[in-house]
This record gives C-alpha cells, sequence and structure tokens, in this order.
C-alpha cells in the first residue's frame, strides 16, 4: 500500500507542469511588498520625485527665457519639459541619466548576498520550488519597481507641465514620450541587473555597493574624461592638424565612450526627445549642403541612434543572464 | 516490517583536493530518529545538503523516498523538511507572513495555509509572539519558528542541522521534546545533526558517528557502547583518604590496565569488570568509597574514543 501510495504522489509530482509556477508569484509579490515598504527605496524615490519637479521648474523658466528674448516660436513645447535646461537646473532627461542607475542600485546591489547573510537564502531554497525562481522574482520585481517609477514620473511631468503651459502635446510627442520611458526603463533595468550580478558575486552587501556605485561613477562621469585623454594620447590634435587627424581623435572618444551604457542612453534618448537632431557623430560640411532643414519623424530619429537602443537591450539582457548564471552555479554554502 | 527512506550510496563530496565527505554509506528507516554525530567540520552539514539536492556529489548517489537527490530535487524538497543551521526569517515581516510566505512557496491553499499555521503557532509555542516582526525574535524563537517552516509543508522526512546550537537549556528541552515528538507522534523519519552529544542521546534511535567525512560507526548509544566496553571497561572513581596508598591499591588490582587523576578522583580502565574486586579491596583497605560510576556507555565517551582512535590511524 505503501508502495502505491509513493506511487500515486510520484505520478501527481511528475504531472506539475515545469515552468512558472505559483512559487515565482509569490516570490515577486514578496520581492514587490519589500521594495515598496523599504525606506532605500522611498529615499530614492523623494530623491527622484523632487529633483524632477526642480527640473520642471527649470524647464519652464528656460522656454520662458527663450520666448521673451526671440520672436520665433517654440517648437515641440511637451518635449521641451523633458529637454530644456534653465536657471542652472540640468534638465530632466540628464537628471534621469545621472540618478536613474542610482534606482537600479539601490534595488539590486543586496539581493543575492543580503539575503544569504540573513540566512533566508537558505529557507528559500530548502522549499520546493526551482532555484531560478529566486533570481527571477527579484529582476522581476524591480523591473516592476522601475517601470512603475519612471512612468509616474514621466506623467508627472507631462501634468505639472500642461497645466503650466496650455499647450497640449500632439500624438507624435507623446509616442516619444513613450520610447523615451521604455528606453529609459530598459536603461535602469540594466543597472538592476548589473547590481544583482554584484550581489551574487560579492559575499558582504557592502562590498557589492561599493562595486557597482564604483561602476556607475566611471560610467557616467569618468569615462567620458578617459576618453578625452586616451584619444588625445593616441591621436595628438594641434593646431597645424590635418582634417584626418581630427577625424581620427574624434572616432576614437567615440568608441570609448560607446562602451558606457550611460553614454548610449543619453545619446539616444537627445535623438528621441529632439526631433531637430539629425545625425550623430562628425558632419563634414559637404554632407550638410543640399540638406533641408526640418524636424525628422519619429521612425527616421529612431533609426538615427538604433545601434544605441540594440546596445541598450543587449547590454540589459547580458547583465541579466550573468547574474542569473552567475547564482545558479554558486554553491549554496559559498564560504 | 522496517523501511529503509533514506540511504547513501558511496556518497563523496570533494571540495578540490579535500574529501569533505568519503563514500558514505547509511541507510535511515522510516520512523527513527537518528543522529548524525561529529565535529565540526565533519562533513555533516555537506551531507545533509546533499540529500536535499543542493550540493552535488562527485560521486555516489542518494535517495529519499525513492527519489533521487540531485536529480529530482524539487521531490525530494516537497516531502523533506530542512531547517538549516543558520536559518533566518525576513525581519520586516511578522512570524505569522513569514510561515505564509514559506505556505506559498509550497503551493498550499490559503485556506490550508492559515490553518497549518495557527496549529503549528500552537505547537511550537510562538502563538503569542506570531505578530511580532521576526526581526525581534531572539534565537530560540526563531529556531521554533523554523520547526514551524519546516513542518509547513507535512514532510515525511525532517532534517535538523543542528538545532540546538546556540539555544539555551531551556530551550533546548523544549526543542528536544519537539523534535522527539515528530517522531512519535507523528511518525516522521529526524535526521538530526549535531556536535552536542548529551543532546543528541536522549532523542536518537540510533546514530551515526562523523570523522573526518566518514562515517565510522552506526547503530545506537547502546551497541555502540557494548562495541567499546567489549575492548575496555572504565571506573571513575572517588574514595578517601585520597593518596598514593589509593593510588597503589587502585593500580594493583588483577586487570587494570591504566589509571588517571580525573578532578578529585581517578578513571580506571580495565580489560573486564573489575567492580566487584574493587570494591572488596577498599574495603579491606579501610578506605570510603565516594562515588563510582561505570562510564564509557554514554555518547560522550563512545564519541571521545573513536575520534581518538580515527586520529591515531
Amino acid at each position: 500500500m505503501m508502495e502505491a501510495a509513493m506511487k500515486s504522489g510520484r505520478e501527481a509530482v511528475r504531472k506539475k507542469k515545469i515552468g512558472p509556477g505559483p512559487e515565482l508569484a509569490a516570490l515577486y509579490k514578496k520581492e514587490l511588498t519589500d521594495h515598496i515598504r523599504s525606506k532605500r527605496f522611498l529615499i530614492i524615490l523623494a530623491l527622484i520625485a523632487v529633483t524632477a519637479v526642480g527640473s520642471l521648474y527649470g524647464a519652464l523658466s528656460g522656454m520662458q527665457e527663450a520666448v521673451s528674448s526671440s520672436e520665433t516660436e517654440i517648437e515641440f513645447v511637451f518635449l521641451r519639459l523633458f529637454t530644456t535646461s534653465g536657471d542652472g537646473i540640468p534638465s530632466f532627461v540628464s537628471f534621469i541619466s545621472l540618478l536613474g542607475p542610482l534606482v537600479g542600485l539601490t534595488l539590486g546591489f543586496d539581493a543575492i548576498n543580503g539575503e544569504r547573510s540573513r540566512g533566508t537564502l537558505n529557507l528559500l531554497i530548502a522549499q520546493p520550488i526551482h532555484r531560478d525562481a529566486v533570481i527571477n522574482g527579484k529582476f522581476l520585481a524591480g523591473l516592476t519597481v522601475i517601470a512603475g517609477m519612471v512612468c509616474a514620473l514621466g506623467l508627472l511631468i507631462s501634468g505639472i507641465g500642461l497645466i503650466a503651459t496650455g499647450v497640449p502635446p500632439t500624438g507624435e510627442e507623446l509616442l516619444r514620450l513613450a520610447v523615451f520611458l521604455l528606453v529609459t526603463i530598459v536603461y535602469i533595468a540594466f543597472w538592476l541587473g548589473l547590481s544583482i550580478l554584484f550581489s551574487a558575486l560579492c559575499r558582504h552587501t557592502a562590498t557589492s555597493a561599493m562595486a557597482v556605485i564604483a561602476l556607475w561613477l566611471l560610467f557616467a562621469i569618468f569615462l567620458s574624461m578617459l576618453a578625452d585623454i586616451i584619444a588625445n594620447a593616441l591621436f595628438p590634435v594641434t593646431e597645424t592638424s590635418r582634417a584626418s587627424a581630427l577625424i581620427d581623435n574624434y572616432t576614437c572618444s567615440q568608441a570609448i565612450n560607446h562602451i558606457s551604457p550611460a553614454y548610449l542612453y543619453s545619446e539616444a534618448v537627445s535623438a528621441v526627445m529632439d526631433p531637430s537632431v539629425r545625425a550623430m557623430g562628425l558632419v563634414m560640411q559637404s554632407q550638410l549642403s543640399g540638406a533641408v532643414v526640418g524636424p525628422l519623424d519619429l521612425d527616421q530619429s529612431l533609426l538615427l541612434v538604433w545601434q544605441n537602443l540594440t546596445g541598450l537591450i543587449a547590454l540589459t539582457m547580458l547583465s541579466f543572464v550573468a547574474s542569473y548564471v552567475c547564482f545558479m552555479r554558486q554553491e549554496v554554502r559559498a564560504g | 516490517m522496517r523501511e529503509t527512506i533514506i540511504r547513501t550510496a558511496g556518497l563523496t563530496k570533494r571540495y578540490g583536493e579535500n574529501k569533505a565527505v568519503d563514500g558514505l554509506e547509511l541507510e535511515i528507516e522510516k520512523g527513527e530518529v537518528f543522529g548524525l554525530l561529529g565535529p565540526n567540520g565533519a562533513g555533516k552539514t555537506t551531507t545533509i545538503l546533499m540529500l536535499m539536492g543542493l550540493s552535488e556529489p562527485s560521486a555516489g548517489k542518494a535517495e529519499i523516498g525513492g527519489y533521487d537527490c540531485t536529480r529530482e530535487a524539487i521531490a525530494v524538497k516537497r516531502i523533506v523538511g530542512y531547517l538549516p543551521d543558520n536559518v533566518g526569517f525576513y525581519g520586516e515581516m511578522t512570524g505569522r507572513e513569514n510561515l505564509r510566505f514559506v505556505g506559498e512557496l509550497n503551493a498550499l491553499t490559503k485556506e490550508e495555509t492559515d490553518k497549518r499555521i495557527e496549529a503549528l503557532l500552537a505547537r511550537v509555542g510562538m502563538t503569542d509572539a506570531a505578530d511580532q516582526r521576526a526581526g525581534t525574535y531572539s534565537r530560540g524563537m526563531r529556531q521554533r519558528l523554523g520547526i514551524a517552516a519546516v513542518l509547513m509543508k507535512d514532510p515525511q522526512v525532517v532534517i535538523l542541522d543542528e538545532p540546538t546550537l546556540g539555544i539555551d537549556p531551556e530551550g533546548v528541552h523544549e526543542l528536544i521534546g519537539l523534535i522527539r515528538e515528530l517522531a512519535e507522534q507523528d511518525g516522521r523519519t529526524v535526521l538530526v545533526s549535531s556536535h552536542q552529544l548529551y543532546q543528541v542521546q536522549q532523542i536518537c534511535d540510533r546514530v551515526g558517528i562523523f570523522v573526518k567525512g566518514r562515517l565510522v560507526a552506526a547503530g545506537t548509544v547502546e551497541e555502540l557502547g557494548k562495541r567499546l566496553e567489549a575492548r575496555e571497561w572504565t571506573l571513575e572513581l572517588g574514595a578517601q583518604p585520597d593518596g598514593a596508598g589509593l593510588k597503589k591499591l587502585l593500580g594493583e588490582l588483577d586487570g587494570v590496565k591504566r589509571l588517571e587523576r580525573k578532578g578529585d578522583g581517578w578513571t580506571v580502565c580495565s580489560e573486564r569488570d573489575i567492580r566487584r574486586a574493587l570494591l572488596d579491596a577498599l574495603a579491606h583497605g579501610g578506605y570510603d568509597l565516594m562515588y563510582l560510576r561505570p562510564c564509557g556507555g554514554d555518547l560522550d565517551e563512545i564519541y571521545r574514543r573513536y575520534f581518538a582512535q580515527e586520529e591515531a590511524v
């Protein structure tokens, strides 16, 4: 009889379909609650919200100045809410490209090693769940929080901006905004994946936090300086240099800059949010002759930064896959 | 008829050159409490991790309830509850919420989860503290909540890794009662690992002694004791007046192999039971016996000797 019971139990187990089960939902739900309740997330959210409102104020006063100083009408008022800087306050877009990564880092830097040091990872993996459900749940919950936050900020600025300017957005502008928000989510998700990777690699949460913050500073601030230094060393430019030397220098520094996801992101966003951006990188006088001056359509703008977008998506996937593989291959008792 | 539920064959785990577990052959029967004993680093936890499918064996295999522990880890984890040695809970959540989360991970229905939570909280005596945040719990409370978490899935087999570590004597007493109950009332099979021998001795049907990754002996506590006694008897005694005379008298007794000072008395090793002869000799010599106790039967002694033997090899 025991045998029979055992067998039927086994059948029941086998019949369960493979794939995300209730365990992923449970983990996802828990992670989401954790994030929303956690103080550090609330702090970073408050920081971002304050900068968003600040940047909006800057944008409005910047636009006012532009309107009063020149007779020409400002085009794409709605998009300019996000991209204009003024009164010494950077635009929302540049704020997000600097602070966005911080959100990803906050959500992920202690994802794995925090569980490990609290002893809750042991609790989780003793349950009949697939191991990857743990990391999938974490990434998905982080992604949800990021998406929610980015969209809420977008709507916040649109809302206040609409009231302040009274100029309704066109369909084109709304589409561009949607693309911008989507790219921002992908960009922040890259930092989430990266910080989860470090949380799996480092034993202490402090170490992983420092490591990802170092990378963030490198990509967001120092890499562009480094790129110039290296380019100048390899392809020195003087006043008497020929155009080809200038081009070499510029190409080199561009190539180095393009390693940085922060650079990829801000380049992509500058094209998406500003239809008057018609080219990226170096443009020769000869290429400009005969060009029709005018704003680009959205699909043309996208085409302009297509490699940036695919690069960002690829980097995001790569960062998640790396953390996934790292976590799955780890011994339970690492240390 | 007894039925084997946990079986390992040649189970080995290598970390580089080191063998953490070396060719483990173990059979544990349904419904028994088995104690896995050994000093720290003897390979107890590694063995348990391999049984739970959390660590891949370098060689050999392990089975629980007919499932292969490595390849059918999820099925194994459905019937086995495991309490790790340093179990933690989510400090921001209450004890009850933590248990509910475990219930969700085990895909229990909501009603079933709530029913089990109430019953288990009462059973481990945590009903009053259930709505406190788990971050405020003492180690003893965490451990009791851990046992409740293990029982959420109603497991056939319960594996407890060092359950009594860092718990005060009162707490240990309760915990031990609870563990014994799991086997006697619920009919679950229990595997307990520990280096605290005395506690394990009280609750285990059988024990296995683990030294440097190898199982050097397995059996009931009495069996292990007898096996050693066959080779040597040990008595501890104290008598007055204690001095050179007593030492000489003890040393000259027939069959005594060794004599050691121990505290305020003596440890006498002999090749057979010399208690009768010893008492006679003491009485004749005019000594007052303060205490006399045979040792070697308790786990401490067994363990110490097995360990010493292994070291010598």
